[in-house]
């Protein structure tokens, strides 16, 4: 028997968030999540936990701060804008080694932009777009499903790495209901001895990003914190290849335009084209390895995209110009349309 | 109280919450005295092992060296956020925020605002020297008209930047806060007085009674450019005639 619910997809990752022991969640609102607040807000306070709308993206990530230095588990979700301010806060998580659940449910840009999903974050996502050396752990979800075991995921590896970990959905998959079946929690357990609990019985704990003496100790920290991100990009890669082991031609897409390309390699395929699609789950770490490996002896690799081909980059980095790249790019919360993927691809042959 | 030496009593000591590391402040500054008030505070109240200090952006950005209790670091003026949601977590734990008016009032203004209206029941302890002191002296939302800094060297000029901001006022147009008081530390009978605001709003949040917020006046000799009597005598003669001294609330 089947325990399947049928759930929308932001609060899918609400539902998800508690499942895994999330206790506090902080946020403004903006559109297209405005679900996840709130979901939050009515199911927080069930379990005895904290839902605050705060006064704005910027105190809602320092609530998130101030929480996770506390050592619980904690949220926060916005869509494009609301992330670019959320940076600085992300930034310092960064700097003090404070895990958290980031979720960004794209939506067109720059500036105010539109409402629409959009894929246009990925390099503010993957490459970090507050100061600094840092990374954060970005997961591409392509389904509720997704968004749901990812979310619980997440909570895990920031709590295992101390790093932010962000869900990286766009305006559609966040608007749209699928039948899930609900994740567990992981039951893994993760001490905080550094945490701020007072320091009853012990020396004071400190949590800072600050690191201005002794000479050097900032770049020891750096270093410290890049060999954490070796260690992720080791471990932590995920994705996914549907038929690419004869392809000739490999479509890399994550999230919506991950989905919209798996129809358009269906429809390649029974035209007999032997088409695939690889689909990065982990973008940062990015898979490149095995999309390398997957677009061996493929005559063509093309990247399907709701940005303007920022992915593409991570693309032909994976193949090292072993194979040639191509994008086909929707802007501003346009999504790519399967006819034209297949139309494209059938060019290629001529 | 414990003796040392036959016939001498020790009536004065370095607080007990007080690390042993040498603070860095300027002769004459005020953070020092105040950090010191805070800790005799912490003290007295038995609190030490329970208390949560969020030292922000600006000269007090060490204070997490010198005051020894759990220390958090907050960005430029998102000290009471940080506060928030450590609070949120640990009601029953003694959450301070410490900042001073570049922090708190003007990149902060809206945290400030906000976590005084929810009545968070933290106690805010707002450092007012009328100049940014770490940066080198430049104009506060504080700055009193007519002041030189170094981005107005001319001195402030209300018609162009305003008039400085009076914390204490604002704060005190809002339901939930329930002490307001502001104090200074430029004589001895002040720095009394500072001490006991300072340890009421503590014992606020401990009886969980909620938000208080404490304005000190103090000194930034170094950037006012003056000795450290001068800056004193200015707090007393310029500062404090704009920034009435008392109780705004107390609840
Ligand atoms: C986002 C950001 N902007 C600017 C700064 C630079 N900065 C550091 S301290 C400071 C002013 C601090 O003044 P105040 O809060 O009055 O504290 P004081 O140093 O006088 O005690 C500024 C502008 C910063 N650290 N972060
Ligand atoms: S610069 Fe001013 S506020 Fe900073 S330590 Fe020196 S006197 Fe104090």
């Amino acid at each position: 028997m089947s325990n399947k619910v049928l759930m929308k997809g932001n609060e899918a990752i609400g539902e998800a968030a508690i499942i895994a022991g999330c206790t506090h969640y902080f946020a403004y609102p903006i559109t297209p999540q405005n679900e996840i607040p709130a979901y939050m807000a009515r199911r927080l306070p069930e379990i005895g936990g904290t839902f605050l709308q705060a006064e704005s993206e910027l105190a809602a990530i320092n609530m998130v701060f101030g929480a996770s230095a506390a050592g619980t588990r904690v949220m926060t979700s916005s869509s494009s804008p609301g992330v670019s301010l959320k940076q600085e806060g992300i930034s310092y998580l960064a700097g003090a080694q404070l895990p958290a659940v980031v979720v960004n449910m794209m939506r067109g840009g720059p500036g105010l932009g539109n409402i629409a999903g959009s894929q246009g974050d990925y390099w503010q996502a993957t490459r970090g777009g507050g100061n600094g050396d840092y990374r954060t752990i970005v997961l591409g979800p392509a389904n509720v499903q997704e968004l749901a075991d990812l979310t619980v995921k997440a909570f895990d590896l920031a709590d295992r790495y101390r790093m932010v970990v962000m869900i990286l959905g766009d305006g559609f998959l966040g608007q749209m209901s699928e039948a899930l079946e609900l994740p567990r929690p992981s039951g893994e357990h993760f001490e905080k001895p550094w945490a701020l609990t007072g320091a009853a019985g012990r020396k004071h704990n400190v949590i800072a990003s600050l690191r201005l003496t002794p000479e050097g100790e900032l770049e020891r920290h750096n270093l410290k914190l890049m060999e954490i991100y070796r260690q992720v990009e080791e471990h932590e890669r995920m994705w996914e290849a549907d038929r690419c082991d004869d392809a000739d031609f490999v479509l890399v897409a994550y999230g919506t335009s991950s989905r919209i390309s798996r129809a358009a390699v269906n429809i390649l395929r029974k035209k007999g084209i032997k088409a695939g699609l690889f689909r990065p789950i982990s973008l940062y770490p990015f898979p490149y390895g095995e999309l390398k490996e997957a677009a061996r002896g493929a005559k063509q690799v093309l990247a399907v995209e709701m940005s303007a081909g920022q992915m593409q980059e991570d693309v032909r980095l994976s193949v090292e110009g072993a194979v040639p790249v191509d994008g086909y790019f929707r802007l501003g919360g346009a999504i790519p349309e399967t006819d034209e993927i297949v139309r494209k691809v059938e060019s290629y042959g001529k | 109280m414990e003796s040392k030496g036959a016939g001498y009593e020790v009536i004065y000591k370095r607080p007990e919450a007080m690390t042993d590391a040498k603070t860095i402040y300027c002769p004459g500054c005020g953070h020092g005295i105040i950090h010191k008030l805070l800790a005799e505070s912490i003290d007295e109240l038995g609190v030490r092992e329970e208390t949560i200090l969020i030292a922000p952006v600006g000269c007090s950005v060490l204070a997490y060296n010198y005051i020894d209790v759990d220390g958090c670091e907050a960005a430029h003026g998102r000290a009471p956020a940080v506060a928030t949601g450590i609070k949120r977590v640990h009601p029953d734990k003694m959450v301070i925020s410490y900042q001073g008016d570049g922090d708190l009032l003007a990149i902060g203004t809206a945290e400030t605002i906000h976590a005084a209206n929810r009545g968070e029941n933290i106690t805010v302890i707002f450092v007012n020297n009328a100049i940014y002191g770490m940066t080198g002296g430049q104009m506060a939302p504080t700055t009193m008209v007519g002041q030189v800094t170094k981005t107005t060297p001319f001195g402030r000029d209300a018609n162009d930047v305003g008039f400085p901001i009076r914390a204490c006022e604002m704060i005190n147009t809002l339901e939930c806060p329930v002490f307001i008081e502001r104090v200074s530390v430029f004589d001895v009978k002040q720095i009394v007085k500072a001490k006991k605001a300072i340890k009421k709003a503590l014992t606020n949040q401990k009886e969980g009674k909620g938000y208080s917020f404490v304005e000190v006046l103090s000194m930034c000799p170094t950037n006012w450019g003056v000795k450290p009597q001068v800056a004193a005598d200015w707090v007393r003669d310029v500062m404090v005639p704009y920034y009435p001294l008392g109780n705004f609330r107390d609840r």
